[in-house]
Formats: structure tokens, sequence, C-alpha cells
């Protein structure tokens, strides 16, 4: 029952982008795959080897570890807690009702208030959440897509508020919207003014906040979705032309706004094809940005990412040994040349991560750093005839996959009519065919079961009822104490801005400083965007 | 095996606001395979919406994946839609993250079938063809 049955010493082994892995490598498979000409200096073009000259001698990666769940008071704790154990960065987790642009007290957001995330209805919890935390040491990452533009806004109005000059405000916001009508799910507009809404965050923040990154865009959950880590590289890219296109075409210089675009990916899988999926993604952007955009400046070609999570490679079974996963995840962000590492907890199958399993990704991140030699030398696997052959392949197959969307008529279209989430969950239906059959291993899984499954080891994080009501209570006494006035003619603003096609931060700001909610917010963008209607492809 | 002259007709629910539908959508294929009928609702649908799609297309099972924890709170004001519909005769199942601790509560539901994530496809189909009669 365990064990896996002996194979033949030689066979043909496929890598999950579909590229063949030879038993042996030499310089001649350098050279016929194309040579050493996209390797180069790290912190040189075309950045394969890192963005920067010294990488994590000069500064190891952030760690920024998803939290938050409850009300802010709650996430303020776990905030604090975090950073107390070493984590250098904050990746923000909110529930549903906030990523979907609901209140507390809308009927549709019972049962799901605190869940998953922090629950925000107005500045007054932005305001809670972030007490006491220095915003110029600690970065943060807010995990916000449908209703992002709001909770920009609302981060800025909160770090002006507290004395922040938004011209050296750093941070980001996922505003990825593309990628969560692929997967993850949150989205509320129509796929058109979506991308219009990423255009005016990328436009207001080029002006207000420079140097925040206002988008980044996750291959991530595409992956999660079922793509294969060459198509998760590429319909990232595809997507994040869409974003850069937008900009263009209101008049933005590709300088003035490129070099805040980041990127999410994911880091489960082999080793190799992840370490060289991570350097062929980077060549691939840089020349992507220099030769179609005509970005001059480097900044605007550089692949800034978080390499995270490995969520998708995790089991529900033998949760302890997700701990080590996580630890072989971790190496390969080290080797990516990441600017940022979280780790999925080993009990994220079960439950949102206790203190306790938080603490463990942390540790696991600073023993790379501390013992591990991970940041003393760049990109130490460059140079290998393997690791250089597959990365010219990774990139090469990018580029089809990037060619195949494009004559499919472009990522827009194929998102709109549902074809390239159809196209993934096939994709994932047959990855699990594959390994419910045992031909693709999964320890735990598909071989070396337990005979017995015994009592998993997993704590679980208790979801605290009461936080609702406290939340729901917070809501309604804003809406008592606040001027009313200045949030009615805030939203009128904002309807006639979104009407006019004209950029809404300014109108958002406006709102969210008069403590306006995030639900009152969304219903007038509503009211002139309408709904997203999922198109169900099979 | 079974003499019954249609397919085994399935509504596959995702409930609330919970957006990760990838398993779900490797279980209407899986049910597709199997060679079911199935109706998937997309995401967000409420209890009510999920009741009326159940009683409009005459299912034989209603099917929920629920993903972010909220099921408790979701089954609990769907059953007595379900019941006020007259759909308490048939097969009630639910899959996705249910933690072992919540498996008899929502029995108590009237969900007979659970499967908990790391459920192998083919148990899910098995168990539908099973218990339609």
């Amino acid at each position: 029952m365990s064990a896996r049955t002996e194979k033949p010493a030689v066979k043909t082994v496929i890598n999950e982008s579909g590229i063949e892995v030879k038993a042996l490598y030499t310089a001649e498979d350098v050279a016929a795959s194309g040579g050493m000409a996209m390797v180069g200096e790290p912190g040189q073009y075309p950045f394969t080897r890192g963005i920067h000259r010294e990488m994590y001698r000069k500064q190891p990666w952030t760690m920024r570890q998803y939290a938050g769940f409850g009300n802010p008071a709650d996430t303020n704790k776990r905030f604090k807690y975090l950073i107390a154990n070493g984590q250098t960065g904050l990746n923000v987790a909110f529930d549903l009702p906030t990523q979907i642009g609901l209140d507390s007290d809308d009927p549709l957001a019972e049962g799901e208030i605190g869940r998953v995330g922090m629950s925000i209805d107005t500045l007054r919890d932005f305001e809670i959440a972030f007490d006491g935390i220095d915003l110029k040491k600690i970065t943060v990452s807010l995990t916000i897509n449908g209703a992002a533009a709001i909770l920009i806004a609302m981060y800025l109005a909160m770090a002006e508020k507290r004395g922040y000059d938004l011209k050296d405000l750093r941070g980001t916001a996922q505003n990825d919207i593309l990628k969560e009508f692929i997967g993850r799910g949150t989205w509320i507009f129509p796929v058109e003014p979506s991308i219009r809404l990423v255009g005016d965050t990328i436009e207001y923040c080029a002006k207000e906040a420079p140097k925040y990154t206002p988008v980044s865009v996750c291959g991530y959950h595409i992956r999660e979705s079922g793509a294969t880590p060459a198509q998760e590289i590429a319909y990232a890219f595809c997507i994040a032309k869409a974003y850069a296109d937008d900009a263009i075409r209101r008049g933005l210089p590709v300088d003035e706004f490129a070099g805040r675009l980041s990127y999410n990916f994911n880091i489960f899988g082999n080793i190799f094809e992840q370490v060289t999926k991570f350097r062929a993604a980077r060549g691939l952007w840089a020349k992507i940005m220099k030769e179609q955009y005509g970005a001059e400046k480097p900044g605007s070609m550089w692949l800034r990412m978080i390499a995270a999570g490995g969520g998708g490679g995790l089991t529900f079974e033998q949760p302890e040994v997700n701990i080590v996963r996580g630890a072989y995840y971790a190496l390969i962000s080290a080797l990516s040349g990441t600017q940022t590492m979280a780790l999925c907890s080993y009990d994220e199958a079960y439950t949102i991560p206790t203190e306790y399993s938080a603490r463990i990704s942390l540790r696991t991140m600073q023993l790379l750093i501390e013992e591990m030699g991970m940041t003393e030398t760049v990109d130490p696997l460059a140079g290998s005839f393997y690791v250089e052959t597959m990365t010219n392949e990774m990139r090469r197959k990018m580029e089809e996959i990037m060619a195949e969307v494009d004559a499919a008529g472009g990522i827009v279209k194929m998102v709109a009519e549902g074809s390239i989430q159809a196209k993934v969950s096939a994709q994932a239906y047959r990855m699990q065919r594959k390994i419910e059959s045992g031909e693709f291993p999964k320890v735990g899984v598909n071989c070396y079961r337990n005979e017995l499954e015994e009592e998993h080891p997993v704590e679980f994080h208790a979801y605290n009822e009461e936080d609702a009501q406290v939340q729901i209570a917070g809501l309604k006494r804003i809406r008592a104490e606040r001027d009313n006035g200045a949030v009615t003619a805030a939203l009128s603003r904002l309807r006639a801005d979104a009407a006019a096609g004209s950029n809404v931060m300014p109108a958002l700001v406006e709102a969210v400083k008069a403590y306006a909610s995030v639900g009152e917010m969304t219903n007038e963008l509503v009211g002139i965007f309408g709904r997203y209607k999922e198109p169900i492809r099979f | 095996m079974t003499t019954s002259q249609r397919r085994i007709r399935v509504l596959l629910g995702k409930p609330g606001l919970d957006g990760h539908d990838q398993g779900a959508k490797v279980v209407v294929r899986a049910m597709m395979d199997a060679g079911f009928e199935v109706i998937y609702t997309g995401l967000r649908q409420t209890p009510e919406q999920i009741a009326r799609i159940a009683l409009e297309e005459d299912v034989d099972v209603i099917s929920l994946s629920s993903m972010a924890g909220s099921h408790l709170p979701f089954c609990r004001k769907l059953k007595p839609l379900l019941e006020a519909d007259g759909l308490a005769d048939k097969l009630w199942v639910i899959g996705g993250n249910l933690p072992a601790q919540d498996h008899q509560a929502l029995r108590e539901l009237g969900f007979k079938g659970i499967f908990p994530s790391g459920t192998k496809l083919d148990a899910i189909t098995e168990y539908i063809r099973r218990e339609v009669k």
C-alpha cells in the first residue's frame, strides 16, 4: 500500500510546463538552447540573475506572512505579534465581505464577517488596524482586488492622517482584477470597468504616491487554479501588459509607472522548474518592457516580486509534513531571487494559521537567512548546464504561451468569455486524476500513506461570532457620528466621476476621509459600472 | 446497475461569498465524466438561489462546495428552504474544507454525504450513483 513500485532506471521525464528533462546536461545543451546571451550580470539588463547587483548581501528578502482575521483590533494584535517575531512587512488578509465591497451589516455578509481576514468598513477600521505600526519601517501589502481602488484610497488617507508624506510612502496593493476572474473570485464589476479602475489607481499613484506599488500581478492564483508554471508567468505577463496598455492609453509615459508594477508568484513544485521559471521570467519581462514598451529606466524593466505561498502543493494528509514542504518552497523562493517571501503555514488546508503555525513559517525563512548561507551569494545556481538550459527553455515556453494568447484575441477577451478559466480548470482536473491514479506522486496522498490516519495534529483557529457584532456596532456608530452631508456630497462626486470616465481616485479619497463605508462606495460604482456576470464554461 | 430512464441530475452550488472554485470545477468535470447531468451555479449563491435552482432544475442531488469556513451558517439557512420546496427527499451532499468536528452538525442538517478535502473524485461519484435510486 505504501511504497511506490520500482520504475525502470531511465524513463522520459516531462516537467509540469511540458518540457522534457534530460538525465544529463552539458555545455552543448546550453548552446543548443540559446546559449548564455540572456544571462548577463545581476543588476544589469536583462536581469536574469537578479534585479540588484548584491541582492540579499545588501538586504535579505522581506518576510511578509499573510495575516488578518476578526475585527481590526484582533488583527492589529496579530500584526504586532508577527513584527515582534521578526517579520519585516505585513500582508493583510481581508474578509470576503470587504473583498467584494459589502458592509458588515449587509445581509449577504452574515456568517462571513472576519472569517478569512479582517473586516473593514470605514477609515476608522484602518486607523485601528495599523495603530502603533511604523509604516516607514514595516511596508504593508493589501491583498485586495475587487475593492482595491477603495482600500488604496483608504490606506493613503490613513497614512496621510498619521503624518506620513505620500511622496515617500511605500506599500503594495494586490489590485490584479483580471486574475480574480480566473481564480480566487473576488470580482465585483464587469471586466472592462474593472481594468479601468486598475488604470485609475496606477495613474493616481504615479502622481500622488510615486513610491507606492498599486498593482501586484498574480500568476500565483492562476497556478493554484490549475495553470502550469510556464502558463503562470505567461498569463501574468499578458495581464500586466493589459494594465500597462491602459496606462499608456491615458498618456502616461512607460517609465513613469512601470517601475511600480510588481508580481506575485507561486513556489510549489519541482525545485529546478521553479527556480528556472523565475530566472526565465526576469529576463523575459525585462525584454518585453524594453523592446515592446520602449522602457529606458532599469527600474521599469525589473521584475519585482513576491515568490511565496505554495498552498497548492501542501496536503490535507499528514499536515506536519507540510512544514518540510514549506522549507523546500522557501529554498526555491530564496534561489529565485525574490524581493519578498511568505509561506503558507502547514495547517492551511484546515484553518487559517494560528500564531504557532505562523511562527513556524517565519522561523523557516529566518533559518535560510541566519544558518543556511542563502543570503551570501547572488544567483548561486547560475552557470549550471542544467539550470541555464532549462532557463532558456522555460523562457521560450512562456513566449509561446503568450503568442497563443495573442492569437486567441488577447487575455482580456479570453477572460471575458471564460475560455482561459475553462482551460485551467480542465488542467486542474487532469492533474487531480493524475494524483489520484498515482501517476503524479504526492507523498502522503498517493504514496507513503499512513496505514492508520491518526488524528491530525492541527489546532483550529477559533472563529469568534462576537467579532461580527462588534464590527457592525462600530459601523453603526460611525454612521451616526460622521458628517453625513459630507458623505453624500463625496458619494455624488464619485458617481459623477465614474459616469464621466474621470479618474475616480480623488473622489474615493474624499469619500474615505468623510468616513464613507466600503459598501456605500462600492454601490455608487456598481450603479454606473454594473456587476460582473460569470461565464460558465466547461 | 441503475434502471432509471434518465441520467442523474446534480446541482453543484458555490454557497456564500467564497471564491475558491478550483475544487468545485474539478468535481463538476468528474461528475460529467461519470455520466451525470451537472448544473453548476457559479460563485456567490444565496440559500434562496440554490433552493430555487434545485427546484427548477428538478435535480436528484443538491451538492455544495465550501472552502472558506461558512458552511454551517449557510446550511442552517438552506435546510428550511429546501424542505419548504419539497426537496427533503433529494440527496444533499457537501464537500470542501469541512473540519471533522463539523461533520455531525452537517449530518443533522440533512447533508448525508460529506466529502472533506482529500476525498477521491470517484468516491464522490460512486457514492452519488449508489444513493440515488
